[in-house]
């Protein structure tokens, strides 16, 4: 059943049906995490208002790491049975990775000038996060860059996962060393925020998390289209009215 | 074995060398890769001297004064068994406040001031209504955060035996 979807044949008209649905999750949960984070969650005791950047700023930061967690899997799967949809979903999935990547340090730094006092320090923290930005930049040029299509996923999936090293440094950077970024306020099992707040942070997760499914699955449709012209399958997908 | 598992076994031992050199690494930069030093760094004359560098720690309670030109503030910066005082002249940071993180760059002067060219406020990782953390604090439970990487949640007070109480910070980089 799951090997079905492996091929692109069947996964495009898949995706197609489930794009949609996921894209009115995220707009539906966006909307809900957003009216809960800015109306119903309480003024921060330390920091007031300025704190409510963080309903943005954590949910993207944790999807900029996921998104390329996720990715190492698809160039696991690629390199090892060299399917070809694993390679189409990394390079589906590194645009958006790179902009929940951007949207944490953007935020990061909007909230920094106010309570630490500098948009940015070269902390342990931000600078792989930085990191993190350049290695999607990194796979987006090289697969960019490699003419021969082959060789342009191998080389891809190759230093997305020579890469993946620096997710957990990013992860636990606030608890090897001194940082200026705090701790950890979430972590899985425990909190250290008002309950109100951490389900505004939380659902707006799951809106980014819906809102990258819904963006990847109509990115790789675009991709599979692209790749796969010259089959049969595609031909007669065109010659329809 | 079949190609595929032969190909799967050379990814994750990639990996884990990839890992291990990685982990080697950090482990050979550690000192570079702190984004502060301690008063009990600063104390044991573990940070650079005569550089600049950027001490981290706790603006110790009670001991914030302005001078009557109303720009520069002294205070002093403690992790709690050591403490270092630290002069600054220009404007502090919102959350600047006693008893609350704090990173300063500057050097320590030969009187064992260090003077910050820059202060950065460091807050904690708890976020709460300001009525619950009133609360909190009627109960006498005070939020304390962690301050320093690999602490626990609760700042305790760390026995120092080993050296006699000093009132005064050791003098580091204290060279003509």
């Amino acid at each position: 059943m799951l090997f079905k979807y492996a091929s692109p044949a069947s996964f495009y008209p898949l995706a197609g049906k489930l794009a949609p649905v996921f894209a009115v999750i995220a707009l539906v949960l966006t909307a809900v995490g957003l009216y809960q984070g800015f109306i119903i969650a309480p003024t921060d005791f330390q920091q007031g208002e300025v704190y409510r950047i963080i309903f943005i700023h954590v949910p993207s930061a944790w999807m900029g790491m996921f998104i390329y967690l996720v990715m190492a899997m698809y160039a696991c799967l690629a390199l090892v049975f060299n399917t070809r949809l694993s390679a189409m979903m990394m390079q589906a999935l590194a645009p958006t990775g790179a902009i929940m990547t951007a949207i944490a340090l953007w935020t990061g730094a909007l909230w920094g000038k106010p309570t630490w006092g500098t948009y940015w320090a070269w902390d342990a923290r931000m600078t792989s996060t930085l990191f993190l930005l350049f290695l999607y930049f990194g796979y987006m040029a090289l697969d960019n860059a490699i003419e021969d299509r082959r060789r342009a996923d191998k080389a891809g999936a190759l230093l997305v996962l020579v890469g993946v090293v620096n997710v957990p440094i990013i992860y636990f950077s606030v608890r090897w060393w001194n940082t200026l970024h705090q701790g950890a306020t979430v972590v899985p099992g425990s909190s250290k925020m008002a309950d109100t707040m951490l389900a505004a942070m939380m659902v707006m997760t799951f809106a980014m998390w819906a809102y990258a499914i819904a963006v990847a699955l109509w990115r790789v449709r675009g991709i599979i289209l692209e790749r796969e012209k010259n089959t049969a399958w595609v031909q007669e997908l065109l010659d329809r009215p | 074995m079949k190609p595929r598992h032969k190909r799967f076994v050379w990814i994750a031992a990639g990996l884990a060398v990839l890992g291990v050199a990685v982990g080697l690494v950090l482990k050979a930069f550690n000192s570079n890769l702190v984004f502060f030093y301690t008063p009990t760094q600063v104390a044991n004359k573990e940070v650079p001297q005569g550089k600049p560098f950027r001490l981290g720690g706790l603006v110790t309670a009670g001991s914030v004064q302005r001078d009557s030109n109303g720009l520069t503030v002294r205070f002093s910066v403690t992790d709690t068994a050591k403490s270092v005082p630290v002069s600054y002249t220009g404007i502090l940071p919102d959350l600047f406040k006693e008893g609350k993180g704090v990173v300063a760059q500057g050097r320590v002067g030969a009187d064992g001031v260090f003077t910050a060219s820059e202060v950065l406020a460091k807050h904690d990782e708890n976020y709460m209504a300001p009525e619950a953390a009133e609360a909190l604090r009627k109960a006498g439970h005070p939020i304390k955060g962690e301050m320093f990487a690999g602490e626990k949640p609760v700042v305790t007070q760390q026995p120092s035996a080993s050296s006699p109480p000093s009132p005064a910070p050791a003098p580091a980089g204290a060279k003509p």
